[in-house]
């Protein structure tokens, strides 16, 4: 058995499968919760909330700036033009090309960060279709075989539960 | 009348909304294939002007010496302008948390994306030879030629370039949940295609944390990078010594009047979705009428910030500066300059500032007018100064011939055709944000108050 997981309407009944499944001791890790939209007001939708996607974002940027620095610096001096009687290398002018490198080593930062730690691209793992249409999936991949029955009798106890397996 | 106060939330049923916003992307009518014919083959006839235009040269068209920017350089500005309506605006209300913002946010970034790449081919169709574009992009060639990067256009390129994919991410990213849904609700080829879209999503709260947490620096990052695009195309004019052009308020009066024209266009385009695809009871009066507010409040912004350009010039009393000053309002151009007034400040002073007006096709119509209007601002930005510098000798007019007209037309034809296949293969207004306003983050419940009881909610 790949998976036994449980489908909710509501909620509620799905906070309470997460909350059966940790008091069978498993952990957080173990247990996989899927919604078709964000559930913030339930404790399981702050399951996984801590990430440096900022640090990591601001990381970009710093190597953005780092770019746009040395592309200003190699341009300008490669073929130093008399422009107006600026200085070949103008802070002034550079700043504009500086800012917005920065944010946009920011931006692409964000997403790549985005796409690895959410395992975008990965396939193969437990899903069911039925999440669309507003259902709440509470499961366990590849659950020992000695306790199928312990999780699909918690899995089964919320109200409305659908119980299936995989 | 609806408005802000008395419009209930009470969104349909989850699997009502997937159907709803489903429907366009699962059922096409003949409709569908006329428009898309019919924009199509003005697009196409924008083509052909373009392509006899680099055949013949710009000898056919109303440019030449000393008015070098006309349509072209307008229509440039003009779709930066527009492309300020999505991404900027989306980006505050997700920052504000504006619960009103789920069923806009969407149709206001694809204009962003599509204004983007039309403006952005402008300064490529301004090109005698187009093809020889490279030539502006830093690499060591052997006529070492090398981008002046102290340029104003080479400003340009990075501004509208980080805007651009910054834009195009900030409506990806939020598509990949919608594209799962899409994935579980198709079948065969189109089934494989959202498969691959959808990057395998799923939907685990880590994934939800990831994306929102990604939005919300994207939209902290990409605010101060909108406004920095207007006004760098600002620069484009301010930095050049040229009557009219040379003033420091160019830059925060380019950023009101882009977002001006833009939330305008997102205004016309959300109106025609709603007819067009039945989306009355998620577009609704409350939409229309908080981006009507908003446009009433840019359109007194774009009046004070033409007042001051206009005052400040008509006490310094420079002659070059007055020559175009008066051009504009009592000679060649005064008609389409109180045209621009007319359309840019009574009409949406009328029309928005009084509340009975302030229904969704008094919105439209305002906004139709102030996008003629804001048009009409940069032609009229452009042509007066361009063609009256200084001395009499450099004087001249400019008329613009059918390959511009031709190919301005076209663009228009281009943005509609872009939004309609857009909304044929994406769903223009997002599914689990909709969702999600029906399960609101806590931080938007109020707490209890006398006037309020707990878990009341006030999007």
């Amino acid at each position: 058995m790949k998976a036994v997981y449980a489908l909710y309407r509501e909620g509620s009944s799905a906070q309470e499968a997460v909350d059966r499944l940790r008091a069978l001791g498993l952990a957080d890790r173990d247990i996989t919760v899927i919604s078709s939209q964000p559930m913030e007001d339930y404790e399981f939708g702050q399951m996984d909330k801590a990430s440096g996607i900022w640090w990591i974002a601001c990381a970009g940027g710093l190597v953005g700036m780092s770019i746009a620095l040395g592309l200003a610096w190699v341009s300008e001096m490669s073929w130093p033009i008399n422009v107006g009687g600026l200085p070949t290398w103008a802070w002034w002018p550079n700043l504009i090309i500086t800012f917005e490198l920065t944010m946009l080593g920011a931006i692409i930062a964000t997403v790549i960060t985005l796409v690895v730690t959410a395992g975008l691209g990965r396939g193969g793992r437990l899903y069911d279709p039925e999440v669309s249409n507003g259902f709440i999936l509470v499961g366990v991949e590849n659950p020992p075989d000695g306790r199928v029955a312990d999780l699909q009798r918690e899995l089964e106890a919320p109200s409305g539960a659908q119980l299936r397996t995989v | 009348m609806a408005t802000a106060s008395n419009v209930t939330h009470s969104h349909p049923s989850p699997e009502r909304m997937s159907a709803d916003l489903l429907r366009p992307l699962l059922q096409t009518s003949w409709r569908f294939y006329l428009l898309v014919a019919l924009l199509g083959s003005i697009v196409a006839a924008g083509a052909v002007a373009w392509v006899t235009q680099m055949f013949f040269g710009f000898g056919i068209s109303g440019i030449r010496w000393p008015i070098y920017w006309g349509f072209y350089v307008t229509n440039f500005v003009f779709w930066i302008g527009i492309s300020h309506a999505g991404t900027l605006i989306s980006a505050i209300l997700r920052l504000v948390n504006a619960g009103w913002r789920r069923p806009v946010t969407r149709c206001a970034e694809v204009i962003t994306a599509f204004a983007l790449m039309i403006g952005a081919m402008f300064p490529i169709i301004h090109l005698g030879r187009p093809w020889l574009a490279f030539w502006l992009f830093p690499y060591s060639s052997e006529r070492l030629i090398w981008p002046n990067f102290r340029s104003p256009l080479v400003w340009d390129f990075f501004a509208i370039n980080t805007y651009l994919t910054g834009s195009m991410l900030f409506l990806l990213l939020p598509m990949i949940p919608d594209f799962a849904v899409v994935r579980d609700k198709t079948t065969g080829l189109r089934h494989r295609i959202y498969r691959t879209l959808a990057l395998g999503w799923r939907g685990t709260p880590k994934q939800w944390h990831r994306l929102e947490s990604a939005m919300s620096i994207m939209a902290v990052a990409i605010i101060p990078v909108a406004v920095s695009v207007h006004t760098i195309v600002s620069f484009d004019f301010s930095m050049a010594p040229v009557p009219m052009w040379q003033s420091t308020i160019f830059g925060p009066y380019f950023v009101a009047g882009a977002i001006f024209s833009g939330i305008a266009g997102l205004i016309i385009a959300m109106a025609v979705l709603r007819k067009v695809l039945r989306l009355q009871e998620y577009l609704l009066p409350l939409h229309f009428e908080n981006l009507g507010k908003l446009l009433l409040v840019m359109a007194l912004l774009w009046g004070y910030f033409v007042f001051n350009e206009r005052l400040v010039t008509y006490y310094g009393n420079e002659p070059s500066e007055m020559t175009v000053f008066w051009q504009t309002q009592r000679d060649n151009y005064a008609p389409l300059y109180w045209t621009m007034v007319i359309c840019n400040f009574v009409l949406p002073l009328i029309i928005l500032g009084i509340r009975k007006f302030r229904t969704i096709t008094g919105c439209v119509i305002a906004s139709i007018g102030v996008v003629i209007g804001m048009w009409l601002e940069r032609y009229l930005i452009i042509v007066p100064s361009l063609g009256h510098k200084y001395l009499p000798y450099s004087f001249g007019s400019y008329r613009p011939q059918p390959a511009e007209i031709t190919i301005t037309v076209a663009t228009f034809a281009a943005m509609c055709l872009l939004y309609v296949l857009f909304a044929k293969v994406v769903p223009i207004i997002s599914i689990w944000e909709m969702k999600a306003g029906d399960h609101p983050s806590p931080s938007l419940i109020p707490p209890a108050t006398e006037h309020h009881k707990l878990g009341e909610l006030h999007l």
